[in-house]
């Protein structure tokens, strides 16, 4: 029988939407769905992971699992599909999966499929390519599990209200393991509305000049409530917002009621990132830019007299 | 210290790029360049090389024109480049780039960082570099934000899900990198007339000991459609109504 992994991503604080996502798209395509959580939280994970589809819960809490390199967990996972053969192992496309995914390819042979939106079938994958304005379907082939990472926000969690068996893995540290130490760690703070669970998204890119623009941004947030602030990557690499904020191919998905995007010209990097919102307004100085094909409503002009007028005209309707 | 750099060539960065018949993306005739993503990790490497001495080699698969990338980084300051290209490599998969990516370094002998953007421009597929990594046996950092050499050692600052994390690694290593490494410099005309006269190494499939097995790929193209097409929305110039008719946008999707 067709077996489908799923990758978790777990933290102490939990276990990430993705993975509830691609439990929804396992169960599709098979009955025999195991989830694969790796490093401190996977226990506590596996509850929420059964509820959502998962017959088995392959777990450690071990946190050698969370070392920079990845090297632990792509090993550990090598030897636990070699011994479980799953078909297909489906993962987000975080960081720390894009890691795992990429070590495992070279200890297994297996093709990595990045960037899919969607599996039709067990051994397809379809991603949109050009920006989003074309749709392909790639066959896999080669040695499995195929390895398929998914955009985020592809599916819908759904709870199924099963619950897994769960099996303890074996933490394999590869040999020569290297010395890799974290001499400091900095989480940036996360207060306000999360950008996933926005029904807003004003986002802020390069015409914003420095991080003051964005306070313009936070502003009209403020106001309009239920709203959360992002960033093109621009602004992001530039050093103006930590990169929780930013929007795109290497960010966050968004698909809120209203996306709002002030000086980002839109950039296929960016689009990916929020063209299924709902409606989308854009506001830039530069008539060419590409995001004003995509919005509903597109405004040519100065963001700096727009977007505080904006905030005054939203406060008057709101009395916020 | 060597550095070796991963380049490569992609079409018409600012463009828009098309697919062929054979459903593979147009290289051939586009006006591609060296990736701009590739240029920050090129400063970077140029910059330790300069401190500290040593050499940079700029390391590219892909069509013949792709010697224009390495070209751009011979220009830039890079001491020599390898331009790995072969008719059997065209839709090459992302194992198969790293196999051979892979074998490029190992030949080079004495290289203690291999540098290489988080993803590329066209393709982002962002596990490329990583794969190297795991095919060498060497510990890597990804998503660097800022990367030095200090005592023989590693140091990159990384972005991560929760914010940043700073990471000393023993070298060789791998690092990824984004725009913030560096801010990359444009080529000097002495540079560039320089660049003609750096070697390029072209090494076959057997030469890097690759066999066509090696190279096969594991994605093949099922099907090509036009994705539904978003109807055009208004555009208008800023003005004294825009206020309102944004709140308005926002009042019809109940969000005030």
């Amino acid at each position: 029988m067709t077996s489908v992994w799923i990758w978790a991503d777990v933290t102490t604080s939990g276990v990430a939407s993705s993975a509830l996502e691609l439990l929804t798209k396992a169960r599709e395509l098979s009955d025999d769905v195991g989830a694969v959580a790796l490093g401190p939280g996977a226990t506590g994970a596996a509850a929420v992971l059964g509820e959502h589809g998962a017959g088995v819960a392959y777990v450690s809490d071990d946190d050698r699992l969370v070392e920079p390199t990845s090297r632990v967990a792509a090993h550990t996972l090598a030897a636990l599909v070699a011994s479980g053969s799953p078909d297909v192992v489906l993962f987000p496309s975080s960081y720390r999966a894009r890691d795992v995914a990429g070590r495992l390819q070279a200890l297994t042979g297996a093709t990595v499929m990045a960037n899919a939106v969607d599996l039709p079938a067990i051994h397809r994958a379809r991603a949109e390519v050009l920006g989003g304005t074309t749709i392909v379907d790639i066959d896999l082939a080669g040695p499995t599990p195929h390895l398929v990472l998914l955009r985020p926000q592809s599916f819908e969690p759904r709870e199924v209200g099963g619950s897994a068996d769960l099996v303890a893995v074996d933490v394999v540290e590869p040999p020569g393991l290297a010395d890799v130490r974290v001499l400091e760690r900095n989480d940036a703070s996360a207060d306000g509305t999360k950008l996933d669970d926005a029904k807003v998204v004003v986002s802020g890119g390069r015409g914003l000049g420095g991080p003051e623009g964005f306070r313009l941004l936070e502003e009209l947030a403020d106001a309009i409530g239920g709203s959360a602030v992002g960033a093109s990557r621009a602004a992001v690499d530039a050093g103006w917002v930590p990169y929780a904020m930013q929007i795109g191919q290497t960010g966050a998905t968004v698909k809120p009621e209203v996306y709002l995007a002030a000086g980002i010209s839109g950039a296929l990097q960016h689009a990916v990132g929020m063209k299924a919102s709902r409606r989308i307004v854009a506001i830039t100085k530069d008539p060419e830019a590409p995001i004003l094909k995509l919005a509903d409503l597109g405004v040519v002009g100065d963001l700096f007299q727009v977007i505080p007028a904006l905030t005054e005209e939203v406060k008057r309707r709101t009395g916020r | 210290m060597n550095v070796a750099v991963l380049v490569k060539w992609v079409p018409e960065p600012q463009g828009t790029p098309a697919l062929g018949e054979d459903h593979l993306l147009v290289r051939e005739g586009a006006n591609g360049a060296l990736d701009p993503g590739d240029e920050y990790g090129l400063e970077r490497a140029l910059q330790l090389v300069e401190r500290d001495g040593g050499d940079v080699v700029a390391v590219s698969m892909g069509p013949e024109v792709a010697n224009a990338a390495v070209q751009r980084a011979l220009a830039m300051g890079a001491s020599r480049g390898v331009h790995v290209t072969d008719p059997s490599l065209r839709g090459a998969d992302t194992l198969v780039t790293a196999r051979v990516l892979a074998a490029v370094i190992r030949s080079l002998g004495s290289i203690d960082l291999v540098v290489a953007a988080v993803e590329s421009t066209d393709g982002y597929t962002g596990t490329l570099p990583i794969t190297i990594a795991e095919l060498l046996g060497l510990p890597s950092v990804t998503f660097a934000t800022a990367l030095d050499v200090v005592e023989g050692e590693l140091r990159a600052e990384r972005q991560t899900v929760a914010g940043s994390e700073v990471v000393a690694s023993p070298i060789p290593a791998l690092v990824t990198v984004t725009t913030g490494v560096a801010a990359p410099r444009y080529p000097s005309l002495k540079g560039v007339m320089g660049a003609k006269s750096k070697p390029v190494d072209r090494p076959s499939l057997s030469d890097l000991g690759l066999s066509s097995d090696d190279v096969r790929p594991t994605q093949s193209i099922a099907g090509v459609e036009a994705a539904a097409a978003k109807s055009g929305g208004r555009v208008i110039e800023a003005g004294p109504e825009t206020a309102v008719e944004i709140a308005n946008l926002l009042a019809e999707a109940r969000v005030i």
